[in-house]
């Protein structure tokens, strides 16, 4: 038989390394406004094509176009690109902390602000987040005080953790805010099952949940999606596909041979592909995906391509693999200088109001850390007594965690 | 003539067995999340790639059961897998492929098959983990038949065992202490062996025997200088493979010293401790005791983030030190 032979490995790997020159014209990029917008209880094999496109509405003058531009106001746009000036500038401030010293870690979002921004504008308030590292914007557009974000980083008594999580794992209950897991991935699973419950209460409230392109390779992405179509739960699944997990490009985790949202079409659910970077975009596959989980249409799978600029946290160093100006290449661009054209070209916004607007969320970001590092950093405490470490473990304590505190307790020069 | 010794670090050591183990054969190979170009979560695999090629240094998907089986698969052809996780935490992922199927299949196939995996994972606290990604779960694997369980202490030791680990039939779980990844020590060049059954003494002492594995026997040996100012002689015993246990040096040490203390990371409940502990009950040493038994294992609760709780719900030096000094003058 032709090609037959002896057995080859095949073995993906990154396009591009250190010292390569990123070249991204091989990807297939359908212009703005091309793809199609089907009604919101379409069935989901009428929505194929959308899995293997790219929704688009900005095009190369900012101008928005076709079907799935949403048509929304000025007012609401500005306030998107304010959000997303304002989480890029409280990475910057939580990078440098971490580099100062002030926490041992930090995770920033850059290039991806639009993603989590967007979406949650086109959630409502009490719709509940399943989300990872990486959509800090959820809580920033939710309105989370900023201090309360950076006293979990710093640990300190605005820690709502306790000073038991990792820097960036916030939980915000009362915005709609679970958690993050150390362990990657189990916010899928999770997010459908708050879903379910959902419908199973009659409630009206929808879940978002989120993940990367890397840990969809996880069993809980799989599982998510069986149990997402059998129930048909009211739930708006992202794959959020920076192209990078860690320094595994997205090939390792199976974007070679299809793209992501194209895992949805086995399930019978809906795979949109959106460019992430394209506000509006992103706020209409949001909307479109939202309404059909609250008119019991069922979940949809989300993929947004788009790009992680930064490095996967303070502690990577990109350069070990990937080329230095892979970023600047990317052809879907930065989600904030794109919004921004858009508003200047629609005569909303111009370079005066903008640079007026960064002065601002830089110093609401240099405030509300002042406030927070009022109360201490990560290493200046203990900002918790080390006794509470064994509240929380059960509701109720039990005999044997009594008897280790009141041990910990009775310790000579025991540091509180 | 004897190999030529250098010092080296933790990290370096167990990077140098698996380069000696896959240059001399074919079957072994290195997989596992951001192994590659990247190194490793903690750099142990280093520049493995570049010398050896990434259908043998394998970046795998980020799926710890999908590696877990696909190691299984490739191991029951007769390959040789080095599989990493990042975390020991992330094992609870694995746990079907580990638990379930490398550790039964030679015995549920009537002895026609061999499972030849090891799986390398970074254990313990001290890093700013938080609650999962600083678990000691030592116990969980050795409770399983069909595994064998290593967790070395110093350089020399994590490159031996590691050889034997690879060298051995069956699969072998290696923990390997986060805070031992920059300790230095003595290391011979080239291949050899420490055996996956022995003991290992490494102090001397006639008043009480402290067992302890990994970063707790370096902080025993730290808790013993203090107790010898004091005129407590404590011996340490560093068991380096827990599954299987060697009793018979714990057994012949406490029959002189009369007083055991165990220290673990693990939370102290159905941990280390108590087999250990129990083993000595059941035996001729039991005869030999002054003193009761003493576990300094854990907190039971998750490993907080914060540093002043981190440090407290792990055993640390001052607490060996006290637990001692209890034990040998009596007060235990
Ligand atoms: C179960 C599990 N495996 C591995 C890790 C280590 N880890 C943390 S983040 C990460 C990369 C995830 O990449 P991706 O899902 O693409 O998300 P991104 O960081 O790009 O946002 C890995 C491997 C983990 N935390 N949990
Ligand atoms: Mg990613």
């Amino acid at each position: 038989m032709d090609g037959e032979g002896t057995l080859r490995l095949h073995i993906p790997g990154a396009r591009f390394r250190p010292g390569d020159r990123p070249d991204f014209s091989y990807l297939r990029l359908p212009p703005a406004g091309a793809a199609p917008r089907p009604p919101v209880d379409a069935p989901a094999i009428a929505t194929r094509d959308l899995a293997f496109g790219l929704v688009r509405t900005l095009d190369d003058d900012g101008v928005a176009v076709g079907e799935w531009n949403p048509g929304l106001g000025a007012d609401e746009l500005v306030r998107g690109l304010r959000t997303m000036a304002l989480v890029r500038a409280f990475d910057e401030r939580m990078f440098r902390a971490q580099r100062q010293g002030k926490t041992p870690f930090y995770m920033k979002c850059t290039g991806e602000e639009a993603v989590a921004t967007a979406q949650t504008y086109a959630l409502r308030p009490d719709d509940m987040c399943f989300a990872t590292y990486r959509q800090q914007a959820i809580l920033v557009a939710r309105g989370t005080p900023l201090d309360e974000m950076m006293g979990q980083i710093y640990a300190n008594a605005l820690d709502p953790t306790k000073g038991r999580q990792l820097p960036v794992m916030y939980t915000a209950k009362s915005r709609g805010y679970f958690s993050q897991s150390g362990n990657l991935a189990t916010q899928f699973p999770q997010a459908v099952g708050w879903a379910m419950a959902s419908a199973y209460r009659r409630d009206t409230r929808i879940a978002s949940g989120w993940i990367g392109d890397g840990a969809s390779a996880e069993g809980d992405f799989h599982q998510a999606l069986v149990f997402a179509s059998v129930h048909r739960a009211p739930v708006v699944l992202n794959l959020v596909n920076n192209q990078w997990a860690i320094s595994s490009a997205q090939s390792v985790a199976g974007g070679e041979e299809s793209t992501f949202a194209s895992r949805a079409i086995g399930y019978g659910i809906p795979g949109v592909r959106v460019d992430g970077n394209d506000y509006l975009a992103v706020f209409a596959a949001s909307r479109w995906a939202a309404e059909r989980a609250r008119s019991n249409h069922g979940p949809t799978l989300i993929e947004h391509f788009t790009y992680r600029a930064a490095p996967h946290s303070t502690s990577d160093d990109p350069a070990r693999y990937r080329a230095g100006d892979e970023w600047e290449r990317w052809p879907l661009g930065d989600p904030i200088a794109r919004l921004k054209l858009h508003l200047v070209r629609a005569g909303a916004w111009d370079d005066g109001r903008h640079s007026a607007m960064l002065r601002a969320v830089e110093a609401d970001v240099a405030e509300a850390d002042a406030r927070a590092q009022a109360l201490g950093v990560h290493g200046d405490g203990p900002h918790h007594d080390p006794l509470t470490m064994f509240d929380d473990v059960y509701k109720d304590m039990p005999w044997n965690l009594r008897e280790q505190r009141d041990e910990l307790a009775a310790l000579p020069g025991r540091a509180t | 003539m004897t190999a030529p010794i250098r010092e080296l670090g933790f990290a370096e050591a167990i990077r140098e067995a698996l380069a000696i183990a896959m240059a001399e054969d074919e079957r072994v190979f290195v997989m596992g999340e951001d192994v590659g170009v990247y190194g490793g979560a903690f750099q142990v695999t280093g520049d493995l790639v570049q010398r050896f090629g990434e259908d043998r240094v394998v970046d795998t998907p980020i799926s710890e059961l999908g590696g877990a089986g696909v190691a299984v698969g490739a191991a029951l052809t007769g390959l040789k897998p080095v599989f990493e996780l990042q975390f020991s935490d992330f094992s609870t992922l694995a746990m079907e492929q580990i638990v379930n199927q490398a550790a039964k299949l030679r015995y549920m196939l009537g002895g026609s098959v061999s499972v030849p995996l090891v799986v390398r994972m970074p254990t313990g606290s001290g890093l700013g983990g938080a609650a999962q990604h600083s678990q000691s779960l030592e116990a969980w694997f050795a409770h399983v038949p069909g595994l064998k369980v290593v967790e070395p202490t110093t350089p020399y030791d994590a490159k031996g065992l590691l050889l034997a680990a690879i060298d051995d039939p069956d699969p072998v779980i290696f923990f390997e202490h986060k805070l031992l990844y920059k300790t230095k020590g003595p290391v011979p060049e080239g291949r050899y062996v420490v055996p996956l059954d022995r003991a290992e003494t490494r102090r001397a002492g006639r008043d009480l025997t402290i067992v302890a594995a990994g970063v707790m026997a370096q902080k025993a040996l730290d808790a013993a200088t203090i107790l010898a100012s004091e005129g407590i002689e404590a011996e340490v015993i560093d068991p380096r493979v827990l599954r299987p246990l060697d009793m018979a040096t714990v057994a012949r040490s406490v029959t002189r010293t009369s007083r055991l203390l165990i220290v673990y990371e693990g939370a102290k409940s159905f941990g280390i401790g108590a087999e250990i502990a129990a083993a000595i009950a059941e035996g001729e040493a039991f005869g030999h005791l002054d003193a009761p038994i003493l576990r300094l294992g854990g907190a039971e609760t998750p490993i907080p983030y914060s540093p002043a709780l981190e440090r407290a719900a792990v055993p640390q030096v001052e607490d060996i030190v006290a637990a001692a000094r209890r034990l040998a003058r009596g007060e235990a």
